[in-house]
């Protein structure tokens, strides 16, 4: 038995590794769902199918859905180019602080202003935060994978803080700011619902975004950065200075999800704002294939799962972390099954001998190529041939 | 005002204690050219699968093996997408600490209702009394047997050079007859095994009880030691001892009356600001092991 690198990558066989994964992801989670004492089955068509079948339904999937559009398109560009930003969770959280900044000091202001003031706010929040570590790694080479995450926990005790300290609720006194006044509030998309206008922002970011990756010069010279830096570097692209500016925009975009997560949604700062978000973003920016329009649908999906896990958690009493287990175990199984899918078994019995067997190289053989897979970030779901 | 010097410096040596374990693990990893993300969620998993099967035994020792098995089990994971298949090694170590750490907090929420934590048998202090030599069992074993023993792992035996060989230049080391993926496997599962460990330390020796987010980034640390320490050992410990001061000056200073004024998260956040400033200052410029993220298929 041996096993062998696919010549080809035939047509079918990237949607049946997809298929293949999402079932054995059924398999696997329905041994905890069973622990939890629920019914696998009744338990999926919660998770998946039961939130889509109500207006309200659809409409906490929209929400549920839209930081996750933020931070999956803000590790998706930074991933393309190479640039393993893993602290989206940090610059998002820096996001809602910078966008309660002037909620809290600028309150009068009229929502015009206040809000282009405050998502801006929160964009450059994002950014400051993923400075320091893309400022590291340009100019002192150090590992941005590190910086990153250790920003994450650092991040979080800031706004833990703030909460605690100068902004702590002035009425209530619980470690929750103020309420923000009317003109910070992301008005409701459709009167009655909580969607807001931040799905419309994270829209517009996506189709952006889709549009300059696909589509344009810049979109070409982030994939070649990206997946092959020195053949990129050769021909003349800016490889430091593109990951550079990824590494800002893919802040300032975690940073904008944050703002409009605070001011669409809790309209006050507090300490559980982000519900792992930015570590989510990897995930949906790994399974929507680093592009644009895969990470909308991920995060459709994700957002279904984490609406269907609420349901199942107060209908069934399937505790709500089965979401986190249910989503994980689909980034891990589709990357494996694409990456499988790669290879082939081949059962071969003794081969037929019709020349003399011959004698071993007695030298080693001339430099084979490092590896299969190029260290590219699109090779995270081995879609290269 | 009096400085406890002796009392920071003991709780130094206890809070190192979790990141050498984990960081020793993430040490055998990289060295074999595996970057394990995981160790978050490992040594989360560690912990909490230990004080499970403690407090269900009553045996703090079964704990602590019941930790090492499943810190081998989530390195066998990591072996199976990183090196059998060759998956992208931030995103597999990513995705196994976000499984982890859902799957123990799901445990956590059917088997303990909300609120009612179970306090476990836990590891004593050896010598107690004795000031700074009262010191857990595990704290001991870290810096007395686990770093010298891979110390010399690594430098001198043949599983060491194996080790290095397969992280520095599989090509060759696989036409010299190393199983590379034998190789990494081994070295994932012993990894995962001292990370388990280094998160048992939490709860079994350090807290007797299990909460939420009880590691709360001190995998990320390791990964910064790791680099901090150019994948050396005592360099490494020295890393976490630079980390356990900083975190003991801080407990220190949270109960100092003089510091009353500043904020405790900034008190908190101060020794994951040492560590990047100690990367920022001393990582410069480091070599990574050659076959570092990547896969190893033979042609």
């Amino acid at each position: 038995m041996k096993i062998l690198l696919r010549a080809r990558d035939s047509r079918w066989l990237a949607p049946a590794a997809v298929v293949g994964a999402v079932l054995l992801t059924l398999l696997l989670t329905a041994g905890p769902i069973r622990l939890a004492g629920a019914n696998p089955l009744a338990a999926y068509e919660r998770y998946l199918v039961t939130p889509l079948m109500s207006l309200t339904g659809l409409g906490d999937v929209l929400l549920a859905s839209t930081p996750l559009i933020f931070t999956g398109l803000a590790v998706a560009i930074a991933f393309r180019v190479g640039y393993f930003n893993i602290g989206a969770e940090g610059q998002f959280l820096v996001g809602t602080v910078a966008a309660t900044l002037p909620a809290l000091y600028l309150s009068e202001l009229p929502g015009l202003i206040a809000l282009p003031l405050a998502l801006g706010c929160g964009a450059l929040g994002g950014a400051a935060w993923a400075f320091l570590p893309a400022w590291l790694k340009r100019h002192a080479r150090i590992d941005e994978v590190v910086t990153t995450l250790l920003l994450n926990p650092v991040a979080l005790l800031l706004v833990q803080g703030l909460l605690n300290g100068p902004w702590r609720n002035s009425e209530t006194g619980f470690p929750d700011s103020d309420r923000f006044d009317a003109g910070y509030t992301l008005p409701a998309l459709v009167d009655g619902s909580r969607v807001h206008w931040g799905l419309v922002i994270a829209l517009l970011l996506v189709l952006a975004v889709g549009i300059v990756l696909a589509f344009t010069p810049l979109g070409l010279r982030l994939k070649a950065a990206g997946q092959s830096p020195d053949a990129a570097r050769f021909s003349g692209i800016p490889v430091a200075t593109l990951k550079w500016r990824c590494a800002l925009a893919s802040g300032a975009i975690a940073g904008l999800g944050g703002a409009s997560q605070v001011l669409g949604v809790q309209h006050q700062l507090t300490a559980s704002v982000s519900n792992g978000y930015g570590y989510t973003g990897v995930v949906v920016a790994t399974l929507g294939a680093l592009a644009a329009g895969g990470v909308l649908l991920v995060a459709l999906l994700l957002g279904d799962i984490a609406v269907g896990a609420q349901n199942a958690s107060i209908v069934l009493h399937v505790p709500t972390q089965m979401g986190t287990i249910v989503s994980s175990t689909l980034l891990l199984t589709v990357v494996a099954f694409l990456a499988a899918r790669r290879y082939r078994l081949v059962l071969r019995r003794r081969p037929p001998r019709t020349q003399a067997p011959r004698p071993r190289a007695p030298q080693p053989q001339a430099p084979r190529p490092r590896s299969t897979q190029p260290r590219g970030p699109a090779s995270t779901l081995g879609q290269e041939r | 005002m009096d400085f406890p010097l002796i009392a920071v410096l003991a709780a130094t040596l206890t809070i190192a204690t979790p990141l050498v374990w984990a960081g020793l693990g993430a040490i055998i990893n990289e060295r074999a050219g595996i970057l394990n993300l995981g160790i978050e969620g490992t040594m989360y998993a560690g912990a909490f699968v230990g004080f499970l099967t403690a407090s269900a035994s009553g045996s703090a020792t079964l704990g602590l093996l019941a930790a090492i098995i499943a810190g081998a089990l989530a390195g066998s994971l990591m072996g199976l997408l990183t090196v059998t298949l060759g998956v992208n090694q931030h995103v597999a170590g990513i995705g196994t600490t976000l499984l982890l750490i859902g799957a123990c907090d799901f445990s956590n929420r059917i088997l303990f209702s909300a609120g009612s934590q179970a306090v476990t048998a836990k590891f004593d202090r050896l010598f107690a009394g004795t000031g700074f030599f009262a010191q857990y069992p595990m704290t001991y074993l870290a810096f007395l047997v686990a770093a010298p023993a891979l110390w010399w792992v690594l430098r001198s035996s043949g599983f060491g050079l194996r080790l290095r060989a397969v992280g520095e230049n599989p090509e060759a080391a696989d036409a010299a007859g190393i199983p590379v993926a034998g190789t990494r496997y081994t070295a994932l599962v012993l990894g995962g095994a001292l990370m388990g460990t280094g998160g048992a330390f939490l709860t079994l020796s350090l807290l007797g009880s299990f909460t939420l987010d009880i590691v709360s980034g001190r995998g990320w640390i390791c990964i910064a030691l790791i680099i901090f320490g150019r994948w050396k050992v005592w360099p490494v410990v020295a890393g976490a001892l630079l980390f356990g001061f900083a975190d003991a000056l801080q407990l220190q200073l949270a109960i100092t009356p003089q510091f009353g004024a500043v904020p405790n998260e900034l008190l908190i956040a101060f020794p994951y600001l040492v560590v990047i400033g100690a990367l920022a200052i001393w990582g410069r410029g480091v070599r990574y092991p050659g076959a570092y993220l990547v896969p190893y298929r033979r042609a």
